[in-house]
């Protein structure tokens, strides 16, 4: 317990509680800080222009997280079904992509949606001959990108209640009359609700900090808010307002988190309820 | 009384999975109202043919017919037959009450009905006071009433039952058996059910099949079954029964130590023929009067006291295997026998069935 409270202290704690202290100080003239206490900052997150991204963020995120569990979800549904004995070879090339470097990953879209990258030539091969089609730094290009990176996060987080589910479930569903759709609806998808969950948080929570992806895949002047953050730290040489503006999103995600949490608990106290009522 | 209706009428069923054939040609009928059980050893087939009826699969060959209309290519969610899992198979997420709602709801039937409809089944199945529980929290023999109950709800003309006491421990056992065909009678549905348990169908049948390696080996009521089994295999399968080895003879078997045994020999076997005779332990008696057509002395081993009667486990020359005998708790209290005892076992030419190799 010990060492892993140093841990968290050192490595956690007090980097977050330096960053905080940096968004209640002015900024420096010449950059640099000022050591004068000001609520300035955090008032300058709600200024229309950096709400804004801060909107367009969360859009971009979800958007990427309703793709990737759509996606995710039904690649570990197909997993789940496929023979025993082939569900950790296919589980296995779900997660093969991890094994390479994220930005070695984000760059090999670049080859593909480049304006002569490889999409464009395999339309010219079908006979295509307009305009190439502009899919590089665009938000499509950024969403494909999220998505593609985290899905396999989903993949696995969704295999877990979907391997475990009863198919006598499904079976005695069809036999009460029910079809393959209504079965899906009011059975599967209910029972595996949490790996959905769990999976969609991840997805948006390491979506909407993201700046890797949106400055490779989105070009130069495309900013979500972990772009943003990044600029105020090394380019505009305004940490105070970078330290508010990171505050404001770790906010967020501890927001998603916690609901996520509340969720769970409450799916587990009611679980629990029921266990002590069929003791009385 | 007139004839029973035949309900489903299996017509030379096959099924072939990749080169195993699990059914082989199997037909069957099952006559509307009756208690029908399907037996066999695991791997005879029995849960493939249930699972044919069910609709989970569809067979290789042959047809499968309810009211003289071919179901054996509908899907289950068509068909008016409904299957209680061997594991019950029941909605974690839902209460008993939307367990049971859910067929009906699926048949988009008005909310009112629905609710009288799951109210009287509970009521039947004695679940009224668990409608708002789930199904964790409900012991083994409420899970199974649920799924029973689930199934009723809906009516069907065919309910099958995939070992459905196989979770339940044996006193419970023994009641549910009597309440499944209380049930059945009061519900007046056709029941058919899988299990491996010869007791069992042998306590709650009307008519029961015997099955083996995807064979049909006889299908008759359990009396007839047990009286006169059609084979070495279904003699020794059900209940209990004492073999003698040997060859056959004008009218009886010649056992390996040269004594005959009286029986009537089936036409189908020729004088010389490897043949068993065999006689069930409530036939032999201890100390027979002279006209017993069969005797022989031996050495009493073993004493299994079962309340009602005593089993005896008796050395004789006639085969291998020592004899098993029951005699009434009663008659064993006028003439007490112990291990050790040398006794003589009797029996009548007519309570001996003898079986080709």
């Amino acid at each position: 317990m010990a060492p892993a409270l140093v841990w968290l202290t050192a490595l956690m704690v007090v980097p977050c509680a330096l960053v905080l202290a940096l968004a209640f100080f002015r900024r420096g003239i010449y950059g640099g800080i000022d050591y004068t206490f000001t609520l300035e900052n955090f008032g300058l997150v709600f200024d229309p222009l950096y709400a804004g991204i801060f909107l367009k963020s969360a859009r971009i995120a979800g958007t990427a997280t309703l793709i990737a569990v759509v996606i995710g979800y039904a690649a570990a549904y197909a997993i789940a079904a496929a023979p025993r004995r082939w569900q950790p070879v296919f589980l296995f090339f779900a997660v093969l992509p991890f094994w390479s470097n994220y930005l070695i990953r984000t760059y090999a879209w670049i080859v593909l949606l480049n304006r002569e990258g490889l999409i464009t030539q395999l339309l010219r091969w079908f006979g295509y001959t307009g305009e190439p089609p502009s899919m590089l730094y665009t938000e499509g290009a950024v969403i494909a990108g999220l998505v593609y990176n985290y899905l396999p996060f989903v993949i696995l987080a969704c295999y877990a209640p979907l391997s475990r589910l009863n198919p006598e479930l499904a079976e005695a569903s069809r036999d009460l009359g029910a079809s393959a759709a209504t079965t899906f609806r009011r059975v599967i998808l209910p029972l595996t609700v949490p790996g959905i969950a769990a999976g969609a948080v991840f997805v948006f929570v390491l979506s909407i900090g993201n700046f890797v992806t949106p400055a490779l895949l989105g070009g130069g002047r495309f900013q979500m808010i972990g772009n943003l953050v990044y600029d105020q730290f090394l380019t505009a040489n305004d940490w105070p307002f970078g330290a508010a503006l990171a505050m404001a999103l770790i906010a967020i995600m501890l927001l998603v988190l916690m609901a996520q949490a509340l969720a769970a608990d409450r799916a587990a106290g009611r679980a629990a309820e029921a266990n002590g009522g069929a003791d009385g | 009384m007139s004839e029973p209706r035949t309900l489903l009428a299996i017509d030379h069923v096959s099924k072939n999975f990749g080169r195993v054939t699990a059914v082989d040609g199997i037909s069957l009928d099952i006559r509307e109202n009756e208690f029908f059980a399907l037996l066999g050893p695991s791997g005879c087939g029995k849960t493939t043919l249930l699972r044919m009826l069910a609709g989970f699969e569809t067979p290789t060959d042959g047809r499968i017919l309810l009211d003289g209309r071919d179901i054996a290519r509908t899907p289950p969610n068509k068909r008016p037959v409904n299957l209680m899992f061997q594991s019950y198979a029941l909605f974690p997420h839902m209460s008993v009450r939307a367990n049971v709602s859910y067929g009906l709801e699926m048949e988009h039937l008005q909310k009112a009905e629905i609710r009288s409809r799951v109210d009287a089944i509970l009521a039947t199945t004695e679940l009224g006071p668990f409608a708002d529980r789930k199904p964790e929290q409900l012991s083994g023999g409420q899970k199974q009433r649920v799924a029973l109950a689930r199934a009723l709800v809906k009516r069907p003309r065919l309910l099958l039952l995939d070992e459905p006491l196989g979770a339940l421990d044996k006193k419970l056992r023994g009641a549910m058996q009597l309440e499944l065909k209380r049930l059945q009678h009061e519900v007046g549905i056709t029941f058919v059910i899988v299990t491996h348990d010869q007791e069992e169908s042998l306590v709650m049948a009307d008519r029961m099949a015997v099955l083996k390696d995807g064979r049909l080996l006889q299908c008759d009521t359990p009396h007839a079954i047990y009286e006169h089994p059609a084979g070495r295999f279904v003699a020794d399968f059900i209940g209990v029964m004492n073999f003698v080895p040997g060859k056959v003879s004008a009218d009886g078997v010649i056992a390996a130590n040269g004594v005959r045994i009286a029986g009537k020999v089936p036409a189908t076997l020729a004088p010389g023929a490897s043949a068993v005779a065999s006689v069930r332990p409530e036939r032999i008696r201890l100390f027979p009067s002279a006209d017993a057509a069969n005797r022989t002395t031996g050495t009493v081993e073993a004493l299994a006291y079962q309340g009602l009667d005593l089993q005896l486990h008796v050395r004789t020359p006639l085969s291998p295997k020592p004899f098993l005998v029951r005699v009434t708790a009663d008659a064993a209290d006028r003439r007490p026998v112990s291990a050790g005892d040398e006794v003589e076992l009797g029996w009548d030419a007519a309570d001996v069935r003898i079986f080709g190799e």
